[in-house]
């Protein structure tokens, strides 16, 4: 049955992030406090460089803020002039993918224990065999990430992070790049492992649809500068299947988020904005 | 009874049971049913036909001082060869033997070196911005404007071989440096940041990153490291060495002794070959993860 995370608090204060390129400062970040509860499967939606990933990438560790604090469980994580070393409590998964392509699948999801030393090889190796098969990827454990599928590249990806027991998963944008068949059975592996293990979820996504079927809240963000414009309570309960993206309250929501992001996508389409990095 | 007919039998399907025999049998095969082997057979005729055609048979002025094929050949193949070298003089093996060990000697000392120079260059900026600017400005001098630096360096060693091998390590050397400086700094970033999150200490991306993500341009770097090695080995033997295909070459120019020559030059490119060759199938066999398109 599901358990209930007793960590994984973010809470981001105040926080803005200006960028500095070639001395033309953009702020790409401005004044944004959102807290995460523990357990918490939070999605935020938005248009292109509207600074959801720059977000992501400031609780993951590798940038600082201009200001305001980050922290994870009431520990500052990231300040201006201080960003705590990126490490296992908070794991990313990468827009594009981010499988080492010269290790094994198996290699891969271990590498977390192994480097690490929580736990020995072989122990780590029947964990990653566990984990695999209930992702639905049973005996693909020697295979090298370009013999897979996207989607079993994104399902083994998931399994190298929860491996590591993190108290976040920070996803930016996962299922990007899938077809939307893939992408609906990818998104119910997810909410599976959501449901076995709940971590506080930080997902990034630029899909509607799939912002309201995964998430507890949805945090639709403006266009640059970045700012939280409005936030949704999604009150489905879990599990849950395939079934509600077809129910009249699935689609109340998706036409009021739709509204929202709709306004900021079409200022950011006649600025002209970029994706920022 | 029905039976269904396909086009194309599945290959990987059939393949797949199969003995490692079965398998090189039929890549064999796959191979001679391509127009390629064909093509570079009629490219190697022509070239020896032009070469006779030159030579032996119209004595084209110019080229009438040259040994034609015949000539070369009969020497080649004879048990008893006019100028002391051919496939039953033992003196043929050990020129070839002398040239191989110096150039693995060289080859080993720039891979043990070079390789680790190069992933640090490219993993840590401040290392690199010690070191990057003496390595462009030492790597386009010449090897042969190196020959009296390495006579003096190692004047005081018995032995003369250490200038002869120094010389075809610094091409190998600079080779292998700066393609696994390349390599490194081919590898995407994400692989650092998943390697940061995912709880690496330096050494671990070190050995787990840099390396295995620089393994194919190390690789590059090797094959044209070899290649050049031997292109200097050959210059180095010429100056100075007892032994070797590129002594050989200098002194039966000197005795006038031009089937030799021929013969030798004819069997570094074979021996070159099989270098580079060797290297490539070490790579592949290590880099199964970089393709997999290839049955």
């Amino acid at each position: 049955m599901t358990t209930v995370a007793a960590s994984g608090a973010i809470s981001i204060r105040n926080v803005s992030k200006i960028y500095d390129p070639g001395g033309a400062n953009v702020l790409a970040v401005d004044n944004c406090t959102v807290d995460i509860a523990p357990g918490e499967f939070c999605v935020i939606v938005g248009p292109s460089g509207c600074g959801k990933t720059t977000l992501l990438n400031a609780i993951a560790g590798f940038h600082d803020i201009t200001s305001g604090q980050i922290e994870l469980d009431g520990k500052p994580i990231c300040m201006p002039d201080f960003t705590a070393e990126p490490g296992a409590d908070r794991i990313v998964v990468f827009q594009n993918g981010a499988l080492f392509p010269w290790s094994t699948v198996l290699n891969n999801v271990t590498y977390g224990p192994v480097v690490q030393e929580t736990s020995s090889s072989s122990e780590a190796k029947e964990k990653a065999q566990t984990l695999l098969a209930e992702l639905g990827l049973s005996g693909i454990g020697d295979r090298y990430p370009n013999e897979l599928s996207s989607g079993m590249r994104r399902r083994v990806e998931i399994a190298r992070a929860l491996i590591n027991d993190p108290k976040v998963l920070l996803l930016d944008e996962p299922f990007r790049a899938m077809d939307a068949l893939t992408k609906g059975v990818a998104q119910e592996f997810l909410l599976q492992a959501y449901d076995r293990v709940r971590k506080t979820v930080f997902f990034i996504t630029h899909d509607l649809e799939e912002a309201i079927f995964l998430a507890d809240r949805v945090l639709v963000m403006t266009t640059r500068p970045g700012r939280i414009k409005q936030t949704l309570h999604v009150d489905f309960g879990r599990p849950r299947n395939y079934k509600i993206r077809s129910s009249s309250q699935y689609l109340a929501l998706k036409s009021q988020i739709f509204e929202a992001v709709r306004e900021e996508a079409i200022r950011a389409f006649e600025a002209g904005e970029r994706e920022l990095a | 009874m029905a039976t269904i007919e396909t086009s194309s039998p599945d290959r990987t399907a059939r393949i797949a049971g199969t003995s490692a025999w079965a398998l090189m049998l039929f890549r064999l095969r796959l191979w001679l049913s391509q127009s390629s082997p064909y093509l570079g057979f009629v490219g190697v005729a022509s070239l020896l036909l032009a070469w006779y055609l030159l030579t032996e048979f119209f004595n084209v002025p110019r080229f009438n001082k040259l040994p034609g094929p015949v000539a070369v050949w009969r020497e080649f193949t004879s048990r008893s060869p006019t100028f002391g070298i051919s496939i039953y003089t033992p003196d043929y093996y050990m020129h070839i033997f002398w040239s191989i060990w110096r150039v693995l000697q060289a080859f080993f000392w720039a891979t043990i070196l070079g390789v680790p120079l190069g992933l640090f260059m490219g993993w840590k900026r401040t290392f690199r911005d010690y070191t990057f600017p003496v390595l462009e400005i030492v790597r386009p001098i010449p090897v042969l404007a190196w020959v009296p630096v390495a006579i003096l360096i190692f004047a005081g060693i018995a032995s003369r071989e250490a200038p002869v091998i120094f010389l075809a390590f610094l091409a190998t050397f600079f080779a292998t440096v700066l393609n696994t400086m390349l390599g490194v700094e081919s590898i995407d970033d994400v692989y650092f940041r998943a390697a940061r999150c995912l709880g690496s200490k330096p050494r671990h991306i070190f050995f787990r990153i840099v390396l295995p993500g620089a393994l194919p341009f190390i690789f590059t770097g090797l094959q044209i490291g070899v290649g050049v090695g031997w292109f200097s080995l050959v210059a180095a033997e010429m100056i100075s060495g007892e032994y070797g295909l590129g002594f050989l070459i200098w002194d039966s120019y000197v005795l006038s002794q031009f089937p030799v020559i021929i013969i030798a030059m004819l069997t570094l490119g074979v021996v070159g070959y099989g270098f580079s060759a060797i290297i490539r199938i070490i790579g592949a066999t290590l880099m199964r993860w970089a393709d997999r398109s290839a049955i």
